[in-house]
């Protein structure tokens, strides 16, 4: 399935295939595969949805794999037997140019044509059949992807494309055609001699080095002279482009007739978006809104998964008894993963937005606004769409860095990204703040939802130091260039929508029912054990003491005065505590006990294991205790019994957490994304660096 | 004003033009016109971000932006009086 990005091909393909569909990846890229499958008359069809590419020229990692796809040589994956072009009705003029390229591969073809309903909106009436002749005789099937309207005509047509002629049409520009099969010295295979076209006009590079190889001993010479005798002086793409355009204006006249824009809300909203001053205000009113949301929204959702986590908790050990099980159970995996799942409600609601905004065609109206600000850091208008997919998780933004064609300014971008306030980093401010901020008004605005929008601009405004310091120093380099479709404005596809974030949700739940509970195991054994008989013993001195000395519910108080106690003390000796204690001096100065230490340590393979770690850590001195974490760090002391947290220590943790790299999963992708560990370490040590700085000059200097 | 030396970046809010010739020697322009910025195509100028920059226009009812820098590559006639 081949199609213009943002052509409805997405959804077309998740109407086709509905949930059978797996992804997986491209043999030693990191682009997506996406594979569904599709049954039509006892016939099984394996539907492979590419990369949205405009032309059959690269100009980003995920058209050459598209590419590549198309012409068969992508190892693991066959040729195909037949496409379906997506193409888009409100857009005819850009889609047939591709379209035009896929017709003279002479592979059994299929048009769907999408958005029809926009078309008509738009004005447009498009007369299919003459299409369809235009087009060699393909057959071009109008649906409506929302509305499933057209769908089972598709599928009949895609299960008989094999039984199909292949397109027959005149090449658009025949000299490029004979000039390929001089080459090729004659052999006329279809899409090879595409393949050779392409060499023609884009030159050797990675993917058709071996087509260059296999031609010939003089291959090179040979392409050299074809490329001067064809182009001239004339840049190819420039050429192919002028030709191919031609043909798709004539067709364009045959086919299609453009009547009055039917006005209504949606036209208007685009228009008045469109000025400069109302889009750019509207753009920081949109990022607002999503931060207020973000925090005051999910608070009832969060406070039942909380209360039910520590009751569930509380009963697991009067199920399972006071002993290494029971606490295992509990403290280990009840309250160490629990402390993360209540935060599911605030994830979802973030990636909510950012797919709806991503999907409405709001994110590339974001980039062009952003562009210029961009520029003024040595960035460009598209590392917006990166940064702003890092708030939901950086992998995913820094693998959408690939739509940067400048390496430099790429560089630069996801070095950045990692700044950007990730979900993973949103349970620890959540809690730091529910704990230690007032939850009072200011104005219209609530505290709390103000710090966090606060922390989240912090981070930003890190990001976008470092871009700019790499680019005037080790990223130095041209500025980058830029040139951006922007979609018309849609509502988005509800159920498109759902699965996107269902799956995003699978990839959370996966983290914290893999990774973190495995996390929450070890570090609830670290602290377990060793057990101290020493502490035992006194503790039950103490109880013994204690039951003399007092009666009723002072004698309840004492109790649980001594269990606390004694909980910290056998904490302390535990093996976690004293890597903790290790470490504990380099720490000191930012105000961190060894708890704290040990916390932040945990976690940096993932950031979310933090909260595990500290619920794992203040649970497990707690026994009979039901009481939530907050209040738990709210009464933690030091030694001397100052509390531990006080307003600059929180501070210095907030930004400690906004700077840190703390993410395994980054650093793999960025290792990826750059092909080399360099800039993985740089990455690493440098937030390390000004995270520690940062927690050090807050707590000392407020 | 002589229409000769039109280019892109001097068409204003609203107004048509239809490309007439293209500087194509640097890899971003060659992008546009793979995109459909040739000679022939009528644009209309639909708007700018704040400052002027980027550009967008409309390129048969689709939506495109590019910078000023490299909508100095593409040369213009005027058409008409804007929509």
């Amino acid at each position: 399935m081949v199609g213009n990005p943002n052509s409805g091909k997405s959804t077309l393909f998740n109407r086709l295939t509905g949930l059978r569909q797996r992804v997986g990846n491209y043999p030693g890229v990191t682009v997506e595969r996406h594979v569904g499958v599709l049954d039509v008359d006892g016939r099984r069809i394996e539907l492979v949805d590419l990369p949205g590419t405009h032309a059959l020229s690269a100009h980003s990692a995920e058209e050459l794999i598209a590419i590549d796809v198309i012409l068969g040589r992508m190892p693991g994956t066959a040729a195909p037997d037949g496409i379906v072009a997506v193409l888009d009705a409100t857009n005819l003029y850009q889609g047939l140019y591709l379209v035009q390229q896929l017709l003279e591969l002479s592979v059994p073809l299929v048009v769907a044509l999408t958005m029809t309903d926009a078309a008509a909106t738009a004005g447009i009436t498009i007369d299919i059949d003459r299409l369809s002749a235009r087009l060699g005789g393909v057959p071009v099937v109008p649906v409506v992807a929302t509305t499933g309207r057209g769908i089972d005509t598709l599928r009949i047509a895609i299960a008989a494309i094999d039984k199909s002629e292949p397109p027959l049409i005149e090449p658009a520009w025949p000299a490029l055609r004979d000039a390929a099969t001089r080459l090729l010295d004659g052999t006329a295979e279809p899409a090879q001699r595409v393949a050779v076209e392409r060499l023609l006009i884009d030159g050797p590079n990675a993917s058709n080095q071996a087509l260059l190889d296999g031609l010939g001993a003089d291959a090179t010479t040979r392409l050299r002279r074809a490329q001067d005798e064809l182009f001239g002086l004339d840049p190819p793409l420039a050429a192919e482009a002028r030709a191919r355009y031609a043909w798709v204006r004539a067709v364009l006249a045959d086919v299609q007739a453009h009547g009055a824009r039917l006005a209504g809300w949606r036209t208007r909203v685009t228009d008045f978006v469109n000025r400069p001053l109302p889009g750019t205000l509207g753009l920081f009113l949109v990022m607002a809104i999503v931060f207020q949301a973000v925090f005051a929204w999910a608070t009832p959702m969060m406070d039942l998964i909380d209360d039910s986590a520590a009751a569930l908790g509380g009963r697991a050990i009067g199920l399972l008894g006071d002993n290494a099980f029971g606490s295992l159970v509990a403290d280990g995996v009840i309250a160490g993963v629990g402390s993360v799942i209540v935060f599911l409600p605030q994830i979802l609601i973030l990636f909510l937005f950012i797919i709806l905004l991503e999907d409405s065609g709001y994110l590339a109206r974001a980039a062009y606004l952003m562009d210029r600000a961009m520029r003024s850091v040595g960035l460009s208008g598209q590392s917006i769409i990166p940064m702003i997919s890092s708030f939901a998780c950086a992998v995913p933004g820094i693998m959408a860095t690939r739509v940067i064609p400048n390496r430099r300014d790429r560089i630069a971008t996801i070095l950045a990204a990692p700044f950007m306030t990730c979900s993973a980093r949103l349970p620890v401010y959540a809690l730091l703040i529910a704990a230690f901020v007032p939850d009072e008004s200011v104005g219209l605005l609530n505290l709390q939802g103000l710090v966090l929008f606060g922390l989240y601009l912090f981070g930003i405004v890190m990001g976008v130091i470092t871009a700019f310091v790499m680019r005037q120093t080790a990223l130095r380099g041209p500025k980058p260039p830029f040139a951006l479709m922007l979609p018309e404005f849609r509502t988005p596809n509800l159920r498109t929508v759902m699965i996107q974030l269902l799956g995003r949700v699978r990839v959370f739940l996966r983290r914290a029912g893999t990774v973190i509970f495995v996390v929450a195991v070890v570090i609830w054994a670290l602290a377990y054990f060793p057990r101290s008989a020493l502490v035992a013993a006194e503790r039950d001195t103490a109880m013994a003491e204690a039951a003399m000395m007092f009666a009723g519910e002072e004698l309840a108080a004492a109790e649980a005065d001594i269990d606390n106690r004694a909980a910290a003390r056998q904490l302390e000796q535990s093996f976690l505590g004293r890597a903790g204690k290790a470490v504990e001096p380099v720490f000191r100065p930012l105000g961190w006990d060894w708890r704290v230490s040990s916390a932040v340590i945990a976690g940096f393979p993932a950031r979310e294991v933090v909260i595990a770690v500290l619920g794992t850590v203040y649970a497990v001195g707690d026994e009979a205790d039901e009481s939530t974490l907050t209040e738990r760090l709210r009464n933690s002391r030091h030694a001397d019994g100052s509390p531990v947290f006080t307003l600059p220590m929180v501070i210095g943790l907030l930004i400690f957490y906004a700077c840190c790299l703390q993410c395994a999963a980054t650093l793999a992708v960025i290792r990826r994304e750059t092909n080399t560990w360099r800039w993985p370490v740089f990455a690493w040590t440098y937030m390390t660096v000004i995270g520690y700085t940062g927690a050090l000059l807050a707590n000392q200097l407020l | 004003m002589s229409t000769n030396g039109t280019t892109l970046e001097g068409l204003g809010h609203g107004q048509r033009g239809v490309i007439r010739a293209v500087d194509a020697q640097c890899p971003q322009v060659q992008r546009l016109m793979t995109l459909g910025l040739v000679e022939g195509a009528e644009v209309v100028v639909a708007g700018s971000a704040i400052g002027g920059d980027p550009l967008e226009l409309r390129l048969f009812g689709r939506g495109i932006s590019l910078r000023r820098e490299q909508a100095r590559h593409f040369s213009v006639t005027p058409v008409g009086s804007g929509d």
